[in-house]
């Protein structure tokens, strides 16, 4: 098993070595640091002067792959590959473009209350979810089946800016319910992050439970759940027991590769309810054009997704005994 | 000194409403061609009559259509000649006629009403008068705070936004927006998505595992987050996120189209084509393309629907289109900042939220249609 997850690894580098290109080639080379450099003093007239000092004082002075003037090993360690875009490799994201604060710390300080959303939505969601599309399964072909997907339907095609903003204006400004935003840390925060959880848990609600149904539905048509009818077995021993556990194959793997993926946080949530989580951070990045958090960020975001394929073949080598680890 | 008067010249071509009649004409002279060539096709004539036996997904068809119209007619535009006050038509030094460089589109002509009817602030839909008071002198002399008359009561279907422009209007502008990322994105992503996954799939060896690390890469780039990088530093607007949106479908349907290329590359009818000695681009041309169609088509009008939603979120966090182009996220961004207002001012929100309903609604309802159609799994049941 160790050495499998291992060798998954070991796959898994040449890829965020492109990554790490792709980040270099568009950070550094189509956004030039002297693009960077006007973009952030903010001024269409900023002299040439201005812009030398901005770029040394953030370390884009230097050429971008090599280093001409330097000698030997330095040739390639003093340029703003090297000095920039490689410790992306060891989390090292280096300091923002506007005020200079240190990334590694904000992004460790914001996972805190991105979890905090994500985590309770993501449980509740697959709970609910599975429930859900197992009694529609249940009444597959009737009525009950047919108003369910078209209410599924309906949910998918609403945007998730309409619950944000009905649930919010709704819940938490009309009837009061729930503060209408803001944050605390430990159980002070539950107030707060109650109502993002659950608006987040119905706008994701159509899709899911569609895409549930079709594996329960594709489950019911196999040959040993005909087998276990045959045997004289009840339709809900059938779905429960038998279908369940063999249609979880799939859902499971489904839900795993999203698992790192919420410490990034929920990017809407975050900004309509002022959550300090990622989410938050990269929608303030943007517009303050800080390019050196949305740098880290897509070198984060890219390192979550490969984790999560790497724990969709470990799950998959786990729950399906028919796979084994090669 | 060159490269700039290229660039002007780009620009004045690319800006010209004339140079984009004749893409647009272009573009659905080749719809028509691939359609009529489709139809007689029987695989595709038998989804089409499965598709027709769904009165729901016919009427969601119809529905689209409507809006496709819209867009259309939207899409085609002309610069009219310039006309002073009193009617004439200007001139500049050398007597020659000036000309509207913004241009109007056909759906501008047509709702000219709704276009010239401005107010001065925002006012509720189907209203006479205007949503914030003024300080006015009643007829007995005394000052009052009053609701001013609209300059054009109950004309506005949806209301007017804080600069006083129709909203009905700015909902029906925005279709073309929509309809252009859901549709134009995937279109410039198909051929490079079918070339690179047809010949990976086929060819295999270095080939395969070239073209399978490039997608890779790009797909291990969370989409949002590609999109923020891509359009932070090409600046906002609809080109540059057609592009990008692109770019993020090209790599999951390169991928589905490389699975399906393997699986086809073991039939018979490949084999037999092998056989006889067919040279390898016309087996992918003639025999492995039309055969893995079908999946490029579920995946254009499965992802329609995604698209549309996701420029109004992205529109929101700062990474859609620019503040000069029509489009639903616009407006809602807009109308987000009005919120808080006490009576609310919702009729912004509320149209920008219906018309997309309206659109993605019948797209999601017609994909699911021709995609039990088209799937030949599916149909066995």
């Amino acid at each position: 098993m160790l050495t499998y997850i291992i060798r998954r690894i070991c796959y898994a580098a040449p890829i965020l070595v492109g990554v790490n290109l792709v980040t270099f080639l568009l950070f550094f080379k189509v956004n030039t640091p002297d693009n960077m450099a006007r973009t952030i003093l903010g001024d269409k007239r900023v002299s040439r002067e201005q812009i030398e000092i901005w770029k040394r004082e953030h370390g884009y002075h230097l050429p971008p792959m090599f280093n001409m003037r330097e000698k030997a090993f330095a040739k390639f360690t003093q340029t703003i590959f090297w000095q920039k875009n490689l410790p992306l490799f060891f989390f090292d994201f280096g300091k923002s473009d506007q005020d200079g604060t240190s990334i590694s710390r904000k992004i460790r300080d914001r996972i805190g209350p991105s979890l905090f959303i994500t985590l309770p939505m993501f449980a509740i969601g697959l709970v609910v979810d599975l429930f859900l599309a197992m009694i529609i399964a249940f009444y597959r072909g009737t009525y009950i089946d047919l108003y369910a997907l078209i209410v599924c339907v309906l949910l998918m095609s609403i945007s998730s800016l309409f619950y944000i903003v009905g649930g919010q204006f709704l819940l938490a400004k009309y009837l009061h319910l729930f503060p209408i935003s803001g944050f605390d840390t430990g159980l002070a925060g539950t107030k707060f992050v109650v109502l993002p959880i659950l608006i987040g848990f119905i706008a994701g609600l159509g899709g899911s439970i569609r895409y549930d149904r079709t594996i329960f539905l594709e489950e019911i048509n196999k040959d040993y759940v005909r087998t276990a009818r045959a045997k004289g077995l009840g339709e809900g021993t059938v779905l429960f027991k038998h279908a369940l556990k063999n249609a979880l194959i799939p859902i499971l793997t489904s839900v795993v590769v999203t698992i790192p993926f919420l410490i990034m946080g929920n990017l809407l949530l975050e900004a309509f309810f002022g959550i300090p989580g990622l989410g938050g951070y990269l929608i303030e990045a943007i517009q303050k054009q800080d390019f050196a958090v949305v740098r880290a960020m897509v070198y984060l975001g890219s390192v979550l997704y490969i984790a999560g394929l790497i724990l969709v073949d470990i799950s998959y080598t786990l729950v399906d005994p028919r796979i084994r680890l090669g | 000194m060159e490269e700039s008067k290229l660039k002007f010249l780009w620009d004045a071509i690319w800006n010209s409403w004339y140079f984009q009649d004749v893409l647009v004409a272009a573009l659905l002279i080749f719809l028509v061609w691939m359609g009529r060539r489709l139809s007689r096709q029987p695989y595709w004539r038998l989804a089409i009559r499965e598709v027709r036996q769904r009165r729901i997904a016919v009427a969601a068809f119809y529905v689209l259509c409507v809006y496709g119209l819209i867009a259309l007619m939207d899409s085609v535009g002309w610069h009219p000649a310039l006309r002073g006050e009193d009617g004439e038509v200007l001139r500049d030094t050398k007597n020659r006629v000036l000309h509207d460089r913004g241009g109007i589109t056909v759906l501008d002509a047509l709702l000219t009403p709704l276009r010239e009817a401005r107010e001065k602030t925002y006012s509720a839909p189907l209203a006479k008068i205007l949503f914030s008071t003024e300080t006015a002198v009643l007829p007995d002399g005394a000052m009052a705070q009053i609701h001013p008359p609209l300059q054009y009561p109950r004309r506005h279907l949806m209301g007017t936004d804080k600069v006083g422009n129709d909203v009905f209007y700015q909902s029906l502008k925005a279709i073309r927006t929509g309809m252009i990322l859901g549709i134009f994105t995937t279109a410039l992503a198909i051929p490079f998505a079918i070339f690179f996954g047809v010949v990976a799939g086929y060819f295999g060896g270095w080939i395969d595992d070239l073209i399978q690390y490039i997608y890779t890469v790009l797909a291990s780039i969370p989409d949002v987050l590609l999109i923020a990088a891509f359009m932070m530093i090409f600046g906002r607007g609809l080109p540059q996120l057609c592009i990008i949106m692109g770019i993020t479908s090209w790599t999951g349907l390169c991928r589905v189209l490389r699975g399906e290329t393997l699986k086809q590359r073991e039939m018979e009818y490949v084999q037999s084509a092998e056989a006889m000695g067919a040279p390898a681009l016309r087996i992918l041309r003639r025999h492995i393309v039309p055969n893995v169609l079908h999946i490029v088509l579920i995946t254009v009008v499965l992802g329609f629907s995604g698209r549309v939603l996701s420029e109004a979120a992205l529109t929101y966090i700062g990474i859609g289109v620019g503040a000069e182009t029509y489009s639903w996220g616009r407006m809602i961004n807009q109308a987000l900042r009005e919120l808080a207002r006490d009576p609310a001012i919702w009729w912004n929100l509320a149209a920008a939220f219906v018309f997309m309903l309206g659109l993605v609604l019948p797209a999601n309802i017609f994909g699911d249609a021709l995609r039990d159609a088209l799937d030949p799994r599916l149909r066995t049941q």
